[in-house]
């Protein structure tokens, strides 16, 4: 790839079971059929640490057994177990690890005992770094936020915690005041190419009939190169229709993404986090329509999100620059 | 003013460049040149940003009405031309009737004006509609609206003259409007030679185009597929022979670099970059050499049967539809969705070239990519296919300057005998 920067690859385990439609799941590993040429493949904890091993990533997840967030009954239980299993057999398998480093992954579904026996367990192992998974598959948020806290709570301080597959702006913000670290989402890259933007007060989907005329560029205050130079009207006529729109909106949506935690990370620093959660919360819900799961999840930590106009000196466009 | 300034004339070859010319006369376009190939306003796959890493980009780009003309009232609100609508205020801009890299569907002209198909279909434009597009968009030069209906091969001689009357009928029309416009001030205007296959038409087209103060000519209907190589020759160097030397000459959808040269020797100045973009479409790179320095290229794949260099596009559906299928393979590229060939073959595209996908990456990558159904795949393609493409045209006037045109000539199209 001529890649000169950080990597990190994921074990295949989540793509297997959420994009292909036989694969089976035994003690030994996942059975699938290959997506090129239909034979019959076994991805095997030491398979996928082989795999990533070779693709040299400096940061490698383990092979877990994810069921879906919404799955209830003993199935949650028996993939936790098996996710400890196969962290084991991962440990045990993985080659480099004077140059890689493994992650664990906490399941347990939304199960608070589940979890809490999974971060303890892992945790055991000294792995450089953690990764909670199993959520972010359209459980509903008031069990997801709990889920993320209760992790963070049990996970060591001194080793990032990674949380897969978020995602949204206003879930980013919310995990980090839980103690998150480190996220990957599709999201930003996958809308961006149906031309839809994002923005400090949400999306912009430039496809619609009110952007044919609107000659401001996505967001006046993005330095980012498709902001300098092209009008929402301009990528309203090439979306879904000429490939560089996809480029054009994708450079644009990781600009977002990036001033966001950039943002995010200098108010910490500053001693002004929940000021910035509130000014954040506040140009995305103008009126103040915060999302119940969203406040709950907040006021757990200590922010609370003011309701009343105590912050009228502050212009919304702080919320998306560093000053 | 435009001033054009011919270096020379070699057996035919004209070699020069076209100074002040543009809306602030102040560019410089030097000739046999090609123009930057776009889609509605952008180079294919290229953001802004990407484009300007390619170090040869030509001067002049080609704007496609078919993927603009439905933008037509937008950019007439917007109020600052096409070239800030679409990012490329700091180019020179040259707007064509048609898509070079689409076959048009036949049959859909008309006494008052042409059809041309946009993403939403067809949208019928007449005189005043034209010009209407044309005061909105403020290029600094346009193809004037022509009618050049006459490729397909059963087009009747009768058909053929209506091409040329109605063509002229358009230019004056046009003119009319041009002269009084305010908008179109800094704009040129070019008349447009049509006439099909018939000597006698094509001759009456260019003379009374001369006859018209256009600022220089499009030659239309030449396409690969419209007629046999040698009467394409044949009838350009005559009608070549009969415009005006200082006023350059256009030709279009003739881009292939065999046909380039001929072209060039015919007298042609300009041409259209849809090649590379079809190379690119089918996922391929192009390899032919053009320098005594670069080593054949071992890849160019098509084991010379006659039949495969041909362009078979007379089953090519009309109207859209750009994908080159791989029967149109020519022998000027390498097809890297090959698996045996490239899926473990770590060497850059082409060996030695210096664009950023043969600098950064290797054809294993790209056939990974290719694969994989991931859109990069076409970025690097495409900025290799356009940097190759554009480094011929400059060793073609280099050639010219040097006195070695029939050598380059001779290495260009070694594979095609």
């Amino acid at each position: 790839m001529n890649w000169k920067r950080a990597l990190l690859t994921d074990s295949g385990g989540f793509q297997m079971v959420s994009l292909l439609k036989l694969a089976e799941i035994t003690e030994e590993g996942v059975k699938f059929q290959s997506p090129h040429d239909g034979r019959e493949m076994l991805l095997t904890p030491e398979h996928s640490m082989a795999i990533q091993n070779s693709i040299g990533a400096d940061i490698m997840m383990q092979l877990d057994d994810v069921v879906h967030s919404t799955t209830k009954g003993p199935r949650v239980e028996e993939a936790m177990y098996r996710s400890i299993r196969w962290l084991d057999r991962c440990m045990k398998a993985h080659k480099r690890t004077d140059c890689q480093n493994l992650f664990g992954i906490v399941q347990g579904g939304l199960d608070p005992e589940l979890r809490k026996i999974c971060v303890q367990e892992m945790t055991k192992r000294d792995l450089p770094g953690f990764a909670i998974g199993g959520l972010s598959g359209g459980e509903e948020k008031t069990h997801f936020w709990r889920m993320v806290h209760l992790s963070t709570d049990y996970l060591p301080k001194n080793k990032p915690r990674y949380l897969m597959g978020v995602g949204y702006a206003v879930d980013l913000v919310v995990c980090s005041a839980l103690g998150c670290d480190m996220y990957d989402c599709v999201f930003p890259t996958r809308t961006a190419r149906f031309g839809s933007a994002l923005v400090p007060t949400g999306q912009l989907p430039l496809k619609n009939k009110q952007y044919a005329r609107d000659f401001r560029p996505i967001d006046e205050n993005c330095r980012c190169s498709t902001c300098a130079r092209y009008t929402r009207a301009y990528l309203h006529s090439i979306a879904t229709q000429e490939t560089v729109a996809c480029h054009l909106v994708t450079v644009h949506n990781i600009a977002y993404q990036m001033n966001l935690m950039r943002c995010l990370r200098q108010s910490i620093l500053e001693g002004r986090f929940p000021q910035f959660v509130q000014e954040f919360m506040d140009t995305m819900y103008p009126s103040k329509n915060y999302p119940e799961w969203v406040v709950e999840a907040l006021a757990a930590v200590n922010i609370n999100l003011q309701k009343s106009q105590s912050h009228q000196d502050t212009p919304l466009e702080n919320a998306n620059t560093c000053s | 003013m435009m001033k054009v300034l011919l270096s020379n004339v070699v057996n035919g070859c004209r070699v020069g460049s076209i100074t002040e010319v543009g809306r602030h006369g102040n560019r410089v376009l030097e000739f046999p040149g090609c123009l930057l190939y776009t889609r509605c306003g952008s180079a294919p796959h290229l953001t802004h940003d990407v484009l300007q890493k390619l170090d040869t980009l030509p001067v002049g780009v080609q704007l496609t009405l078919p993927t603009l003309a439905e933008q037509h009232n937008v950019v007439k609100d917007f109020q600052h031309g096409i070239g800030k609508f679409t990012g490329m205020e700091d180019s020179f801009l040259y707007c064509s009737v048609q898509d070079p890299a689409v076959r048009e569907a036949t049959g859909y002209n008309f006494n008052k004006g042409v059809s041309v198909w946009g993403s939403g279909g067809r949208i019928k434009l007449e005189v005043a509609d034209f010009m209407s597009i044309q005061k909105a968009f403020c290029p600094d030069w346009y193809q004037c609206l022509c009618d050049g209906d006459t490729v397909s091969s059963d087009t009747s001689n009768k058909r053929v003259r209506k091409s040329v009357d109605r063509t002229l009928n358009f230019l004056d029309k046009c003119l009319e409007i041009h002269q009084d416009s305010q908008e179109l001030k800094a704009s040129e205007i070019l008349g447009v030679i049509e006439g099909g296959d018939l000597w006698e038409e094509r001759l009456r087209s260019a003379r009374e185009t001369c006859k018209r103060p256009v600022a220089g000519f499009v030659l239309d209907g030449f396409q690969s597929f419209a007629m046999e190589r040698e009467t394409r020759k044949n009838l350009l160097t005559a009608v070549l022979e009969v415009l005006p030397e200082d006023k350059p000459r256009i030709i279009h959808a003739v881009s292939r670099p065999d046909e380039v040269l001929e072209a060039v020797e015919c007298g042609i100045d300009f041409f259209d970059s849809s090649f590379p973009y079809q190379v690119t479409e089918r996922g391929c790179a192009l390899v032919f050499p053009f320098s005594k320095k670069s080593d054949v290229c071992e890849e160019t794949m098509i084991q010379s049967s006659d039949d495969a260099s041909k362009e078979t596009t007379e089953n090519q559906p009309c109207q859209g539809s750009n994908e080159g299928t791989q029967s149109q393979k020519t022998e000027f590229e390498m097809d890297l969705n090959n698996r045996q060939k490239y899926a473990q073959d770590f060497r850059p595209v082409l060996p030695g070239c210096s664009c950023y996908c043969c600098q950064n990456h290797s054809r294993a990558y790209i056939h990974h990519l290719l694969q994989t159904g991931e859109l990069l795949a076409r970025v690097l393609l495409m900025m290799h296919n356009f940097h190759h493409y554009f480094g011929f045209f400059t060793a073609i006037r280099e050639s010219l300057h040097q006195g070695t045109f029939q050598e380059l000539k001779a290495i260009v199209t070694q594979r095609t005998k």
